[in-house]
C-alpha cells in the first residue's frame, strides 16, 4: 500500500479525514459493490469456521427413513438422497470450499511469485525455459489440466489442491514477471545495487513489496475461479471425494434425476457456489479498482 | 510479416511439444493402469496373465519408447486403440467431433453477439444505472458454474415443457435443432459473453479517454459516428485477443454442459475416458484439444496483426 498515494485521492474526493476509521468508512461509502462483496466473504469464512454450531445435524449421518424430504421445520433445505440434512452438507461444505479455495490459490500464488520474480530478475536462458513452460502450462484449459492431474493423481483433498494450483501457477507469473521487469529499472534498484547489495537481497526487499498490490488483486480474483474449478471437478466425480461434503459433488449426485422430484437439491448448492464466486468477485473488482487500475478488465 | 509468422509456427510446435510430453508423463507418474483396473474387476490377479496383456498393450516397455511409440504412430496416421472398447481412437473421437464443434461455434457466436453490444452500451453509459445493472448482471454470469446453469435450464424446461431435451444427432424439426443445440450453447455461452461485455468494456472505456476521440467530437461527428467509427473499431483488438482466448476456457464449460445436457460429444468422452484410465483416448483427445487452442491463438495473433500494422514491424 506505499505505492499509492491515498491521502490526495481522497481530499480531491472531498473527504473530510484521511486517517483509520474514517477513511475505511470512505471507501466503504464509494465501493458500495465491494463492501458487499467483503461481507459475503466474511459470512463465508464466518460459516465455515463456525461449522459445527450452526448445523443441527451431522452432515454425514445416513437416514433413509427420511429419504427426499423436502424443505421443513425439521430440516430447514430438505435431505437427500441418503437421508442426510442438506443444510448441514452446506455449511461444511464451506468448509471444504473454503479450504480448496485458500488452498490451491495460496500455493499457486507463492509458487507463481518465486517463478515469476526468479524469470523476471534473472532474465537470460532462465527466463527463456520458465517462460516457455508457463506458455506450454497456459495451453490447456484450466479444467482440462486440473481433471488429468486429479485423475492421475487419484482423489483426495491434498491431490484436488495441488491439481488446481499448478494451472494457476503461469498467470501469476507472468504478472509478477511483467512487474519485475519494470521494477528492476527503476532508481532505487540501481541505487541499491550501487552500495553493494546483493541481488538477492534486492529481490527481496525493494522489488518484491512492489508487486504486493497486483498480486493481491490477482488472487482474490482467482480466488473464484479456484472455487470453481473445484466445484467443476467434484461435479464430474473427479474431485474431493465420498466423506467430505463438497458442494459441486451435491449437485452431481442430484443431477438429471432428481431435478423433477427434488428441486430443493439442485438449487441450494448452486445457490452456495454462485454467492461465494459472486462475492469474491465483487470484492475483487473492487480491490483492483483500488489498489492496480491498470488491470482492468 | 513473413518472419512473424515463422516465429510464431515455430513456437506452436514447441509448445505442442511440451505438451505432448507433460501429458504424457502425468498419465503415467502414478502407480496402476488399465491392466490393474481390469483385472481389480476380475476379482482375480495371476501375475503371468498380467504381464502378457502389459506386453500386448506394450504397457512393459520403458516410457520413452512407449512416447516415441506414441508420437510416431500420430505422424503415421495411426492413433491407437481405445483399451474400453478396443475400437481405434480415431473411430471413437472422430464422430464425436461435429457435435462439440456446432456447440462452440454457438456459444461463441451468442457470446460475440450478447458481449459486444453490450459492452459497448456499458461502457458509452458509463456511470449510469444501466452501466451498473449491466456489470452487475455480467459479474454474476461469471460467478454461476455452468453445469448449474445447465441444471437450471433443465429444471425449467421440465416445468414449462414437461420433458427434458433429449439429444438427437439428427434433428428432425427446427424446434427440435433449438432444444438440442441452442439450448445448451447459451448455458455455455452465458459465462463467455459475461466475460466478453467486461472486456469490451474495459477496451471501450480506455478508447473513449484518448485525445483523437475528443478531436473527432470537436470537429463535430455524431455520436454514434465517434462511438463506432472511431472508437469501436479500436476497441475491437483487445476483444479479438480475448474470444480467441476464451476458445480454450470454452471446452471447460462444455466438458460440464455436455454431461449435464448428456451430449455424446468429446469433451463429455475425456471425462469418461479418464475415469477409466484409457490412455490412447485420453492422451490424443487432450492433444487435440491442445491443438485447437494453440492454433486459434495463432490464428488470433495473425489476425491481430494484419489489423494492427504496429504488431506487424515493430515486435
Amino acid at each position: 500500500m506505499a505505492v499509492i498515494n491515498y491521502d490526495s485521492e481522497l481530499r480531491r474526493a472531498g473527504a473530510h479525514a484521511t486517517q483509520g476509521w474514517r477513511r475505511l468508512a470512505f471507501l466503504a461509502q464509494r465501493y458500495v459493490l465491494g463492501t458487499f462483496g467483503l461481507v459475503i466473504m466474511v459470512l463465508f469464512v464466518w460459516t465455515a469456521l463456525s461449522a459445527d454450531l450452526i448445523s443441527r445435524y451431522d452432515p454425514l449421518t445416513v437416514d433413509s427413513a427420511n429419504r427426499l424430504a423436502p424443505p421443513s421445520a425439521a430440516h430447514w433445505l430438505g435431505t437427500d438422497s441418503f437421508g442426510r440434512d442438506v443444510w448441514a452438507r452446506i455449511i461444511h461444505g464451506a468448509r471444504i470450499s473454503l479450504a480448496v479455495g485458500i488452498g490451491s490459490t495460496a500455493l499457486g500464488a507463492s509458487i507463481g511469485v518465486i517463478v515469476g520474480l526468479i524469470s523476471g530478475y534473472l532474465s537470460g536462458w532462465v527466463d527463456l525455459v520458465f517462460q516457455r513452460i508457463t506458455d506450454i502450462l497456459q495451453s490447456l484449459p484450466l479444467l482440462v489440466l486440473a481433471l488429468v492431474m486429479t485423475a492421475a493423481l487419484g482423489p483426495s483433498l491434498h491431490n484436488v489442491i495441488i491439481a488446481i494450483a499448478i494451472p494457476l501457477i503461469p498467470t501469476v507469473s507472468r504478472v509478477i514477471r511483467a512487474n519485475t521487469l519494470a521494477l528492476r529499472e527503476q532508481p532505487f534498484v540501481e541505487a541499491a545495487k550501487s552500495i553493494g547489495m546483493s541481488e538477492t537481497r534486492i529481490a527481496i526487499r525493494h522489488v518484491l513489496p512492489n508487486t504486493l498490490a497486483p498480486l493481491i488483486v490477482l488472487a482474490t480474483a482467482q480466488l473464484g475461479s479456484t472455487i470453481l474449478t473445484e466445484a467443476s471437478l467434484s461435479f464430474l466425480g473427479l474431485g474431493i471425494p465420498e466423506p467430505y461434503p463438497s458442494w459441486g459433488r451435491m449437485l452431481s449426485e442430484s443431477a438429471a434425476e432428481y431435478v423433477r422430484t427434488a428441486p430443493w437439491l439442485v438449487i441450494f448448492p448452486g445457490v452456495a457456489i454462485s454467492l461465494a464466486v459472486f462475492g469474491t468477485n465483487l470484492f475483487g473488482d473492487a480491490l483492483r479498482d483500488i489498489l492496480d487500475p491498470r488491470q482492468r478488465g | 510479416m513473413f518472419a512473424y509468422i515463422v516465429r510464431r509456427l515455430a513456437l506452436m510446435l514447441v509448445t505442442l511439444f511440451g505438451i505432448s510430453v507433460i501429458i504424457f508423463v502425468l498419465l503415467r507418474v502414478v502407480p496402476g493402469n488399465i491392466v490393474d483396473i481390469l483385472f481389480d474387476a476380475a476379482g482375480f490377479v495371476d501375475p503371468a496373465d498380467k504381464a502378457n496383456l502389459e506386453k500386448e498393450l506394450g504397457l512393459s516397455q520403458p516410457i520413452v519408447v512407449q512416447y516415441f511409440n506414441w508420437i510416431g504412430g500420430l505422424f503415421r496416421g495411426d492413433f491407437g486403440y481405445s483399451y474400453v472398447s478396443e475400437k481405434p481412437a480415431l473411430q471413437e473421437i472422430l464422430p464425436r467431433i461435429p457435435i462439440t464443434a456446432k456447440l462452440a461455434g454457438l456459444a461463441l457466436l451468442f457470446s460475440a453477439s450478447i458481449g459486444i453490444p453490450l459492452g459497448v452500451i456499458s461502457a458509452v453509459h458509463q456511470g449510469t444505472k444501466l452501466d451498473y445493472t449491466l456489470r452487475v448482471i455480467s459479474l454474476s454470469g461469471l460467478s454461476l458454474p455452468s453445469f448449474w446453469l445447465g441444471l437450471l435450464i433443465l429444471m425449467a424446461s421440465v416445468s414449462l415443457v414437461g420433458a427434458m431435451p433429449i439429444f438427437n444427432p439428427n434433428p428432425k424439426t427446427w424446434t427440435e435443432a433449438f432444444a438440442i443445440y441452442a439450448v445448451p450453447a447459451m448455458a455455455v455461452g452465458f459465462r463467455s459473453a459475461a466475460l466478453t461485455m467486461r472486456i469490451t468494456r474495459s477496451s471501450m472505456l480506455e478508447i473513449l479517454r484518448q485525445d483523437y476521440i475528443r478531436t473527432a467530437r470537436a470537429k463535430g461527428a455524431s455520436e454514434a459516428s465517434v462511438n463506432y467509427h472511431h472508437a469501436l473499431k479500436n476497441a475491437v483488438l483487445p476483444v479479438i485477443t480475448v474470444i480467441g482466448i476464451e476458445a480454450a476456457f470454452l471446452i471447460g464449460g462444455l466438458i460440464v454442459t455436455e454431461t449435464v445436457f448428456n451430449i455424446p460429444g468429446i469433451a463429455r468422452f475425456l471425462v469418461e475416458a479418464l475415469r477409466w484410465r484409457d490412455y490412447p483416448i485420453v492422451q490424443n483427445l487432450v492433444m487435440f484439444i491442445a491443438v485447437v487452442v494453440v492454433f486459434t491463438n495463432f490464428v488470433v495473433d495473425l489476425l491481430y496483426a494484419a489489423i494492427d500494422p504496429r504488431i506487424r514491424f515493430g515486435d
